[in-house]
């Protein structure tokens, strides 16, 4: 059995290689057709990451977030579906090709850390393990598409403002459409981070006794927390959109990675549960 | 007298940026330039051509009298240096003028390649100089030329059916911003030609409403009723700011319409939405810093340029159909010059010499009256043949065309004509 969870984790490997490929093709070639294939290879890339955390999750009895291996591997999942869902309701074009290298990169980074499949610890033996853990991961997942967005946003603003239209002019959707993603997408992120960080103080609560004692984990959910929160209120107050809106995209996400990989390996904590 | 120069000089939006074009541009018409012209000594038929993206005159001057100069002081005034001047300005003789001319007329010449307002302009420019009498037989020859040029290229290539306009060019630019245009707003500011074309083709994407603001209130009524939209005056500009999402501009104004510190006050109030600024009125109306503010996206009219070239691959295998036309045309054209200059010079050389030959043949005649009629049409027909013979070679030298090209054959009817004394009689040409 763990022979073939090796295996999965392989060819999810390197279907999402394929994806990526698929996509960049499409970006470069606009060919109506390798976008349909690029966007099949994608959806049969999530199945499989399903299916490989159903397997872990079969093999080790609980939810498979607590190594290093399976954090990020549930990052890229999430970021999967999320850009499934969300391309399920809205169109914006070549926002793919960002989103499936992103994916790529993530499995890839897994791929670096142990894949063994440890015993949980007793403190992690609970059923918040994968309300609080999950939830956080899947609002990475929306704040990475909205990461995405915003690069894009940044890169074809500058060529509207240059006024030198270069190779992303006719490949990307309009500034609204990018901005729209932004939105749309934080907000999500944000409420499943709000998700997140209740269940974790909850959850805190039972197993310290103390719903907050500032570990750095914690302290850098709430400041990534915080960021996400002045930029949705200052979009609904004074009209924080746009080029300001896609720069606090990217500064988030920055927090947003610093509080799973600089925390873990950096500060340490009750948090850094896999190195 | 033989000989003369044509001359095509000017700026446009490929050699000259906008900073400079928009000193020269000449808002206030055509009749003053046009008479302020009629003093330069040497210049004998001339024509003004001012539109957005060129100012050009073309001239027939007198052989060696430094009009150029002249000129050249005329279009730029103090505001540039000669030098600086030299840098910007194209000027073209002969052979390449009328090519120039009608590469302009059929529109190859254009920023959009292939747009049709060009040859109206043209028309437009020569109305103007005709009726001031300022176009002559070889201006009227040639304008009307370029004009059956333009229309041959039209007819004959896709040139125009693909045209990329500038309007088309605003649209795309609209919808990189906006995505969707059904409900945003057009502000025009002027009431100009192009600004309504340009207006046209946002309604045409399903823009929602059309505002238009213009000095004189019951043009922007007019205007305002065709898109059925509403006026407003001018003052009225910024606070309509709140409101608008793409605004146009084409103004005559000199000056600076709307100032950068104008606009960042309204962003706040628009709560960020872009703004999307398309400036076609050449001198600028709009501040050209309003690009520093975030959320706005501002273009002049030689921005718009770049988008149009990314349409551009498409046209160009017509361009090379409509370039061998223009060539064609400049070919012939410059076929009939030379006729009209050889021609006449056999004329009057022909002319001449009969003159000589029947009034000597006359003389002798009156002083020999036993001679019988019969014998009188003999000599007749004697002095005839002489001048015939006379003339064959000087004809054959005139009309040969060993040597292509205008240069020689001026030279060839300077030499004749001064060799049989013609020069004093032929001032009427």
């Amino acid at each position: 059995m763990q022979e073939f969870t090796y295996l999965l984790f392989q060819a999810v490997l390197g279907i999402a290689f394929v994806s990526t490929a698929a996509y960049i093709v499409y970006f470069v070639s606009q060919n109506k057709e390798i976008q349909k294939i690029a966007r099949i290879i994608m959806v049969v890339s999530g199945l499989l990451q399903t299916l490989y955390i159903l397997l872990r999750f079969a093999l080790a009895g609980h939810t498979p977030i607590t190594s290093q291996h399976e954090a990020v591997f549930f990052f890229a999942w999430a970021t999967t579906w999320a850009y499934l869902s969300f391309r399920w309701r809205h169109t914006v074009k070549n926002f793919g090709t960002f989103v499936s290298l992103l994916i790529f990169c993530l499995v890839v980074i897994s791929s670096f850390s142990e894949k063994n499949i440890d015993p949980l610890l007793p403190a992690l033996q609970s059923v918040w393990l994968p309300i609080h853990g999950g939830v956080s991961l899947i609002a990475y997942g929306f704040l990475s598409l909205a990461f995405c967005g915003g690069l894009m946003y940044l890169l074809l603003e500058r060529e509207l403002k240059s006024k030198k239209f270069g190779y992303f002019f006719s490949r990307f959707p309009s500034l609204d459409s990018l901005d729209q993603l932004n939105n749309h997408c934080l907000t999500t992120g944000f409420i499943f981070l709000t998700i997140g960080i209740v269940t974790g103080s909850i959850w805190a609560r039972q197993a310290w006794g103390t719903y907050w004692q500032w570990d750095p984990k914690e302290t850098w959910s709430l400041i990534t927390w915080f960021l996400y929160l002045v930029q949705i209120h200052q979009r609904f107050s004074v009209g924080w959109r746009g080029k300001r809106a896609a720069v606090m995209a990217v500064i988030g996400f920055a927090a947003v990675i610093f509080t799973l990989w600089g925390v873990t390996y950096l500060l340490g904590g009750v948090h850094s549960y896999a190195r | 007298m033989p000989g003369e120069n044509i001359i095509l000089l000017g700026v446009n939006h490929k050699n000259t940026p906008v900073e400079i074009r928009e000193q020269i541009a000449l808002s206030g018409g055509y009749d003053e330039p046009l008479a302020a012209l009629k003093n330069i000594p040497g210049l004998r038929e001339y024509y003004l051509l001012s539109t957005c993206n060129r100012v050009e005159l073309l001239l027939v001057a007198d052989p060696l009298s430094n009009v150029e100069e002249n000129i050249i002081d005329f279009i730029f005034g103090d505001r540039i240096s000669r030098d600086e001047a030299q840098r910007y300005l194209y000027l073209l003789y002969g052979q390449k003028a009328v090519h120039h001319l009608f590469m302009v007329a059929a529109s190859l010449d254009s920023m959009v390649v292939g747009e049709a307002q060009i040859l109206g302009q043209l028309k437009e420019a020569y109305r103007h100089a005709a009726r001031l009498g300022c176009t002559g037989p070889l201006l009227n020859k040639l304008l009307h030329k370029s004009f059956s040029v333009a229309k041959r290229v039209r007819t004959e290539t896709a040139i125009g059916s693909s045209a990329v306009s500038i309007s088309y060019a605003a649209v795309q630019l609209a919808k990189k911003i906006f995505g969707n245009l059904k409900d945003k707003k057009v502000l025009l500011i002027g009431a100009g030609e192009m600004a309504e074309l340009a207006a046209e083709h946002l309604v045409g994407q399903g823009v929602g409403e059309v505002i238009v603001a213009n000095r004189t209130l019951a043009r922007a009524i007019d205007l305002a009723r065709r898109f059925r939209g509403k006026a407003v005056s001018i003052e009225e500009l910024v606070s309509q700011l709140e409101y608008v999402d793409i605004i146009i501009s084409s103004t005559g104004a000199t000056d600076i319409i709307l100032h950068k510190d104008e606009v960042k006050s309204v962003m706040r109030a628009r709560m960020n939405s872009p703004l999307f600024f398309i400036d076609i009125a050449v001198p600028r109306d709009l501040d050209p810093r309003l690009l520093e503010i975030d959320n706005v996206y501002l273009y002049d009219i030689d921005d718009l340029s770049n988008v149009v070239e990314i349409n551009k691959s498409e046209r160009d295998k017509e361009a090379v159909k409509a370039d061998r036309i223009v060539d064609e045309e400049t070919l012939k054209f410059q076929r009939w010059y030379q006729g009209v200059a050889v021609t006449p010079t056999i004329q009057a050389l022909k002319k001449k010499m009969d003159e000589i030959a029947l009034g000597e043949l006359d003389r002798t005649l009156s002083r020999m009256p036993q001679i019988a009629e019969v014998d009188r049409k003999t000599f007749a027909r004697m002095a005839e043949a002489m001048v015939a013979k006379i003339l064959h070679d000087p004809l054959m030298y005139l009309k040969s065309e060993s040597c292509a090209g205008r240069d020689n054959s001026d030279l060839k009817v300077t030499i004749v004509r001064e060799l049989f004394g013609l020069t004093k009689e032929e001032d009427g040409r």
